[in-house]
């Protein structure tokens, strides 16, 4: 009689035994997920400290907003940037949504595979490489065409986002089946009517997101932007990158506060359009 | 009868070869019409990604100019220069010490942040991946902001604080353990921590996605078999997430060892990895045809880590199938 209570109530002291849980593991995480943001919280502080020192707070204040803002070089990057950013990441959603359409929903063709990878190569191609060979071409045809405007950083930055545009879309449309595409056809619609009225409602969450994507893709980078670039044509990175070789002042911070801010906004909208589309 | 039959026969034939014939017809128009949407963005890639990589691959044949550029002569001097240095006076061929020591930091670091990213990323995703439904996707959530903003920013952010007055110091200083602040930027160490804490979402997210098809019933048998812990994720759960590891130490391999900004902040002038000594040939170095070769003995990395890749996951994957 003892034994037997003994052996019911062992298993009640005890924590139940779960199958889903490694020892330490949950404590590596969340280790993992404090160091990812821990990081960012001095950045951030700093960038409201009213003194000139990156490391000693005097007080709070906007004043090195305020400075950034006011700053003509900071101007000038901020307009080149979303300039680039939202026409590259427009020309790229157009070109992925049509290269999407033309590339799911079909029997396997010839040269599939070789386009896959030509749409892909810029994810599987270092950075660096991409971005010296652009420089070896551009610089060849800016000495030839005496022409140094933004439109070697848009063809650049629309040509690494296609990818990024690209994996949304081709996601949403091989989710969709091709019943309804062929009802309007047998309704009469033309191709182009079909297309506007029942493939492009259905595949517009993707091509959003998709556009997201591309925008904060082109809008972060610094590689490509900055062999690329003529002579003072720098982007917000770029100008950071530049900043961050002299003296640093919490401009700098300022600066990376409202770029964090702005990605962290881009994500979650993307993350809740996402959501809506499951 | 028979010939009745025949005649049938072959009238069914026909009819299927006209039929085959129009469904080829309209299969090839279908294909053309589908060419014709993709081909926009083909050219766009071509122009500003695959042919500059097959101009490059000229340029590095090709025997550099005095003022940068290059000399349209034939020369395997670009080729030879990535291991191989030539005396400026006498001549001779020897080892390039510089290039080896650089090429062996960016391989080191990339194996040393692949490895780190692996022990702390395998954790996080298991454990994301047992979190129940409602929640998983917060999670999933917090490893994917990182993902998305800016690398230039996140290596900001480590530099302020390993640096000599950064946080770090500051707290072991205030606590008194070091009377010195310890140096850590500009170092090999500061470039893998910043890689690592870089590319560690990249890590995650693959592991998450194949640990989120793991069937958890195998697992609970292996306990029913009296596996211990351990035994239960070496046997049975490293074996099936397997194919996200492989991928999560690509997708990490692969930016480190081309990295740029990262090295270039958090190592400084002196530790210089692949990326930088690249931007160094079109910069100061003015040697284009030796910046090239060393772009695509990369490119030859890269490519042979993803082949590894397609071999290593490829064949399980479809071998389940």
């Amino acid at each position: 009689m003892t034994e037997l209570s003994n052996s019911a109530q062992t298993p009640t002291l005890r924590r139940p035994f779960s199958v889903r849980t490694q020892p330490g593991f949950a404590t590596i995480a969340m280790v993992c997920f404090f160091l990812l943001y821990a990081p960012l919280l001095p950045l951030v502080v700093y960038s409201f400290n009213s003194g000139t020192s990156i490391a000693f707070w005097e007080g709070f204040s906007f004043r090195w907003y305020v400075a950034a803002w006011d700053n003509e070089f900071v101007q000038d990057a901020t307009i080149r940037s979303v300039v680039v950013a939202t026409s590259a990441s427009f020309t790229a959603t157009c070109l992925a949504t049509m290269a999407a359409l033309g590339t799911t929903r079909t029997r396997p063709y010839r040269g599939l595979t070789a386009i896959y990878a030509m749409i892909n190569q810029p994810l599987m191609v270092p950075e660096i490489v991409t971005a010296v060979a652009l420089l070896i071409l551009f610089a060849t045809i800016k000495a030839v065409t005496n022409y140094h405007g933004l439109a070697y950083l848009i063809i650049a930055h629309t040509a690494f986002c296609i990818p990024f545009a690209y994996m949304p879309i081709r996601a949403r449309l091989e989710g969709m089946d091709l019943s309804l595409e062929t009802a309007a056809a047998d309704l009469y619609a033309t191709p182009w009517k079909t297309f506007r009225r029942v493939t492009l409602p259905l595949v517009w969450p993707g091509v959003l997101a998709g556009l997201m994507l591309a925008f904060v893709i082109s809008l972060d980078d610094v590689v490509i932007t900055e062999f690329v670039k003529s002579a003072g044509q720098d982007t917000l990175p770029t100008y950071m990158l530049g900043q961050l070789r002299r003296a640093i002042t919490p401009e700098v911070h300022a600066i990376s506060t409202v770029l964090l801010a702005v990605s962290v906004a881009m994500v979650t909208i993307f993350f809740f359009l996402n959501r809506k589309m499951q | 009868m028979s010939t009745l039959d025949q005649l049938a026969q072959s009238e069914l034939a026909t009819g299927e070869n006209r039929a085959s014939a129009i469904a080829d017809a309209t299969h090839r128009a279908h294909v053309r019409r589908r060419l014709l949407l993709t081909t926009p963005a083909l050219i766009v890639l071509f122009c500003a990604a695959s042919g500059p990589l097959l101009i490059m691959l000229i340029y590095s044949f090709l025997s550099a100019g005095d003022y940068g550029g290059v000399e349209w002569t034939l020369s395997w001097d670009g080729w030879a220069n990535v291991f191989m240095q030539r005396d400026i006076f006498d001549g001779t061929l020897s080892i390039a010490d510089a290039h080896v020591s650089i090429l062996w930091r960016s391989v080191k670091l990339s194996l040393l942040t692949t490895f780190t990213a692996l022990v702390f990323g395998f954790p996080t995703a298991y454990f994301i991946a047992t979190r129940p439904p409602r929640t998983r996707n917060l999670w999933l959530f917090l490893i994917t902001i990182p993902f998305w903003t800016n690398l230039l920013i996140r290596t900001f952010a480590i530099m302020e604080v390993i640096r000599n007055q950064g946080v770090i110091n500051t707290i072991l200083k205030s606590l008194e353990l070091i009377d010195e602040p310890i140096q850590m930027l500009f170092t090999d160490f500061a470039i893998m921590i910043g890689m690592t804490y870089v590319y560690l979402p990249l890590m995650v997210l693959p592991i998450y996605a194949s640990m989120e098809k793991l069937d958890f019933r195998l697992v609970e048998a292996g306990y029913d078999l009296y596996a211990t812990r351990f035994r239960v994720l070496r046997r049975i759960i490293l074996p099936l997430v397997k194919p996200g590891v492989v991928a999560g130490s690509i997708l990490v391999f692969i930016p480190s060892l081309g990295a740029y900004v990262t090295p270039r902040l958090l190592g400084g002038g002196k530790n210089m990895m692949l990326g930088n000594l690249i931007e160094l040939q079109f910069g100061q170095g003015r040697n284009w045809p030796l910046g090239a070769a060393l772009s695509f003995s990369l490119l030859i990395i890269v490519m042979a880590a993803l082949l590894i890749y397609v071999r290593g996951v490829g064949k399980p994957e479809s071998g389940h199938d």
